[in-house]
């Protein structure tokens, strides 16, 4: 158990770099000379040349690269190159505001999910079950974005249950921050619903239809206790699937919160996006990979918990 | 051995003709399909259609409402709405071809390579395909867009870089199953290239499902595509959907319709490709649907006015197992297929009964319909089932009725241990406190004749080999003192060596608590080896019912001495056989 942790450490440290590094080198590519994007067309070539010296640019490429990893592995993502502002004190603003609607949104997802899941598994062809394949097809593919949109107009604008737009922090009130956050969670939380129900409703099905399920009723075990036994071996698919939700989650949050005005990092991807502010770019995918791993290791030890034969490997 | 290949070329034609056809029949399919395709004739005809120059201002329509010559009015720059809208639809249509093209030429033969090749290659693509899933694409995306921002066709093709592990997986998981085909090691033995194997048979066998995902990540591509272009990524002069949804979004409030185009369009769009794919991935592997009530009722009512006749005879007064006139029966789409054909048999207590036939004959069938045990889809009528004299209903299993399976690995369930295996229906089925059931769990591994049974308990069961996973299995199905054991074809996946000693722990147990055993098997070897009295099935019904030596020394049934002379073939329980032939009429004495 603790090699298999050991290896997954590993593994999940071994993406971050490759990644983060991979992001580097592709940004600097994409931007080339900053310097116009951040000053402007009207700059003087000796203000370009000295916001260059300031930010380090006039140096090659892979001692940039190297002063930005070394004080990367410290946690330090250096200043931005527009506001000159630590990139951490930025993140650390907006960061918990997107980790909010995405963990609620993931929780929606997992708890709706099973639920509905787990009925349909039951009842295969049933209303519930019939209804879940519509849903699914539909949901699985339009942008949460889209959804959001809807949920906006209808329910904030003319049912005026939700505020339509902004933020409030749960320091100020705790309801309030619920009611902010509801309407963006759940526009992301909707496709992540089926596409978990309709994991783990297939994967109920498959494993329902297993010899050892009839062996387990053939030794009078009651209707409830085969269920459990089933929901066990199904449940590896729906957490995978899970995990993987959670990542696009984090990018389809982006596109949600320009929709609800919330301040995470949707709108500071966009604005660094858009003036090629590169630590800032580098920052936020350091952060966002760091949860994706995070949350693929609590995966694996879950995964190692439900199903042994996981760990032995 | 020659050429393998060519028949498969006129097989697989005919397939995707069929494919084809059977999805016309889908009314769903057959809507979104239409749909696309509308919108598809609408990108390409775009500029014929569209009214105006999409790009041209005119500040008299700024935010006009729908009507005149500007059909759908104007937006918030001054441009008319629906010859944006028009145009759009191409730009959209564009970025998911080139989305899909980038995914399918990177994930498909990556996809191929790892699943044909396996190896490093395997691990090393895999890596890369888990990696690519783990990074939050769009914020990669607009990395890529902050200096290539304008350049749409380039972030197209990273978006298509980021959904080709969709493909990766999905042809990977087919080359991984097409290689172990034997018809592959045939051609390879036959000395055919593998460019000419991957290009042959792995591209054939990949296609359909590439068909499906493309339609899926088309769906996503436009979704993503929207989302960058809602941001404001891509170039002011090309008209796109997301672009005109920001523009409506900012007056939504006062204007919504000019949001409300945009959004139906995409919508629209997205849906017609997610019901496309849905209907061809529901076609290709098709989701077995369970029967309704209603058909099962059907199938109960027709089996109750079969005009069959009982076939088998009673021979006993006191009855472990009393079988009156069995019929079993599957709803298919030409009626009911009956499988068991009024069956009658009986086994008193502390008699070895075993049925015999070849696959097909029903016999297993008829011991799932005494435990109540079918496949879904399945429907039992009979006269009478009685075990130890009670009809049988669900207090009789794992109480009055212990079962051994065939495959003893796939019969226990992987996530638990053999103790709580053993434990669970100790506990919950005979209501025997935590530490009673633990003991008396471990005393029946050591009676089936486990060494290490602590060991054992604590073991998952893909740590134990298959000889002693049967013994755990009948160590389970005995451990409540049943009245009945019903075996099926219990030696049949084992090790020869392994064979003999579970037979003869089956007998033993069987002497020991004076139990009857119901023995299902194909095999005349274990029918002499162990049985009192065997019933001979074929087709859904009894030819033929007797003693042992009876039935080994004057088959009445021609198709009973057919299986024996075949099972005489096979090198276990010959000698038993030889034996019983030579010594006559004396009893079997083992």
């Amino acid at each position: 158990m603790l090699s298999f942790i050991a290896k997954r450490l590993m593994s999940g440290v071994l993406l971050l770099v490759v990644v983060t590094s991979g992001t580097f080198f592709l940004a600097h590519a994409a931007v080339g000379d900053p310097t116009p994007g951040l000053l402007g067309n009207s700059a003087t070539p000796a203000q370009q040349a000295a916001l260059r010296a300031r930010i380090g640019y006039d140096q090659p490429l892979l001692v940039q690269f190297w002063n930005w990893f070394s004080h990367a592995v410290t946690g330090d993502f250096g200043t931005s190159w527009r506001n000159f502002q630590p990139v951490n004190d930025q993140m650390a603003l907006r960061v918990p505001v997107t980790l909010s609607v995405v963990v609620v949104a993931t929780v929606l997802a997992a708890v709706v999910g099973v639920a509905v899941g787990i009925v349909c598994g039951l009842r295969p062809g049933g209303l519930l079950d019939r209804g879940l394949k519509l849903a699914s097809v539909v949901l699985f593919a339009l942008p949460g974005f889209w959804v959001s949109l809807v949920l906006v107009t209808w329910f904030a604008i003319e049912l005026k249950w939700f505020p339509a737009i902004g933020y409030v922090s749960p320091d100020q009130s705790m309801t309030g921050w619920l009611r902010s956050i509801t309407l963006p969670a759940v526009s992301l939380a909707l496709g992540a619903i089926v596409m978990v129900a309709e994991q783990l409703r297939n994967g109920f099905l498959q494993v329902a239809g297993q010899d050892f399920v009839r062996t387990l009723r053939a030794r009078g075990l009651s209707d409830r206790r085969v269920t459990a036994h089933v929901l066990r071996n199904a449940s590896p698919a729906a957490l995978t699937v899970l995990a993987l939700l959670f990542v696009g989650l984090l990018g389809g949050a982006i596109v949600v919160e320009i929709v609800f005005n919330l301040p995470g990092i949707g709108s500071l991807t966009q604005s660094a996006s858009q003036i090629g502010d590169i630590p800032v770019l580098l920052g936020l995918t350091a952060v966002t990979v760091v949860f994706v791993v995070i949350v693929n290791f609590l995966l694996d030890l879950v995964l190692g918990w439900v199903n042994p034969k996981v760990r032995d490997r | 051995m020659t050429a393998v290949p060519t028949p498969l070329a006129p097989l697989a034609a005919v397939k995707r003709i069929s494919l084809w056809r059977r999805y016309l029949r889908r009314p769903l399919g057959v809507v979104a399909l239409a749909v696309f395709a509308f919108v598809v004739a609408v990108a390409v005809l775009a500029p014929w259609l569209a009214p105006f120059d999409p790009n041209l201002v005119d500040f008299r329509i700024t935010r006009a409402a729908p009507g005149g010559e500007h059909l759908l009015g104007g937006d918030s720059a001054g441009r008319d709405v629906l010859s944006r809208l028009l145009h759009g639809a191409r730009t959209t249509l564009y970025g998911a071809v080139i989305t899909c093209a980038a995914g399918v030429l990177l994930g498909v033969p990556a996809g191929v390579a790892a699943g044909y090749f396996g190896g490093v290659t395997d691990r090393v693509c895999s890596w890369i395909s888990d990696a690519l899933q783990s990074v939050p694409g769009m914020i990669v995306l607009l990395v890529v867009a902050a200096g290539t921002g304008q350049d749409f066709t380039v972030l197209m093709v990273a978006l298509g870089v980021f959904l080709a592990p969709g493909y990766y997986r999905i042809t990977r998981a087919r080359a991984l199953a097409v290689r172990r085909e034997p018809y592959i090691d045939a051609a390879r033995v036959a000395g055919v290239t593998n460019p000419r194997i991957l290009r042959t048979h792995m591209l054939r066998a990949v296609y359909a499902p590439i068909v499906v995902q493309t339609a899926l990540t088309a769906g996503i591509a436009v979704g993503m595509q929207a989302g960058l272009q809602f941001l404001g990524i891509g170039s002011a002069s090309t008209p796109s959907w997301g672009q005109m949804m920001n523009d409506g979004f900012q007056t939504m409030l006062t204007q919504p319709l000019i949001l409300l185009w945009p959004s139906i369009a995409l919508g629209v769009t997205i849906a017609a490709l997610a019901f496309i794919g849905s209907t061809l991935a529901d076609l290709i592997s098709v989701r077995a649907d369970q029967p309704s009530r209603r058909s099962r009722g059907a199938v109960r009512r027709e089996l109750s006015t079969s005009s069959q006749v009982p076939s088998g005879v009673h021979v006993h007064e006191v009855c472990a197992l009393r079988v009156e006139n069995l019929r079993v029966g599957y709803a298919t789409e030409s009626g009911v297929k009956e499988v068991v054909r009024g069956v009658s048999l009986d086994a008193a207590p502390g008699e070895v009964l075993g049925i015999v036939g070849e696959s097909g004959s029903g016999k297993t069938q008829t011991i799932f319909a005494v435990l109540d045990l079918l496949p879904a889809g399945g429907t039992a009528v009979a006269d009478d089932i009685r075990v130890a004299g009670q009809a049988v209903d669900k207090r009789a299993l794992g109480r009055s009725i212990g079962y051994v399976p065939q495959e003893p690995m796939s019969n226990l369930d992987p996530c638990y241990t053999i103790e709580h295996h053993l434990v669970e229906p100790l506990r919950h089925v005979h209501g025997l406190s935590k530490a009673d059931a633990r003991a008396r769990a471990r005393e029946v591994l050591v009676r089936v004749g486990i060494t290490d049974p602590d060991r054992v308990l604590r073991s998952y069961p893909h740590q134990i080999s298959g000889g002693m996973a049967q013994r755990v299995l009948i160590a389970g199905a005995v451990a409540g003192r049943p009245a009945l054991l019903v075996a099926d074809e219990p030696t049949t996946a084992l090790d020869v060596t392994v064979q003999a000693e579970v037979l003869e722990l089956l007998r033993e147990l069987q002497q020991e608590y004076g139990m009857a055993l119901v023995i299902v098997t194909h095999n005349f070897g274990v029918v002499a080896d162990i049985c009192d009295r065997v019933v001979v099935m074929k087709d859904g019904r009894i030819v033929e019912t007797g003693a042992v030596e009876q039935i080994f020394r004057q088959p009445a049934d021609l198709y009973t001495a057919e299986l024996i002379s075949a099972s005489l073939d096979d090198t276990e329980g010959r000698h038993e056989l030889d034996e019983l032939a030579r010594v006559g009429g004396e009893d079997e004495t083992r």
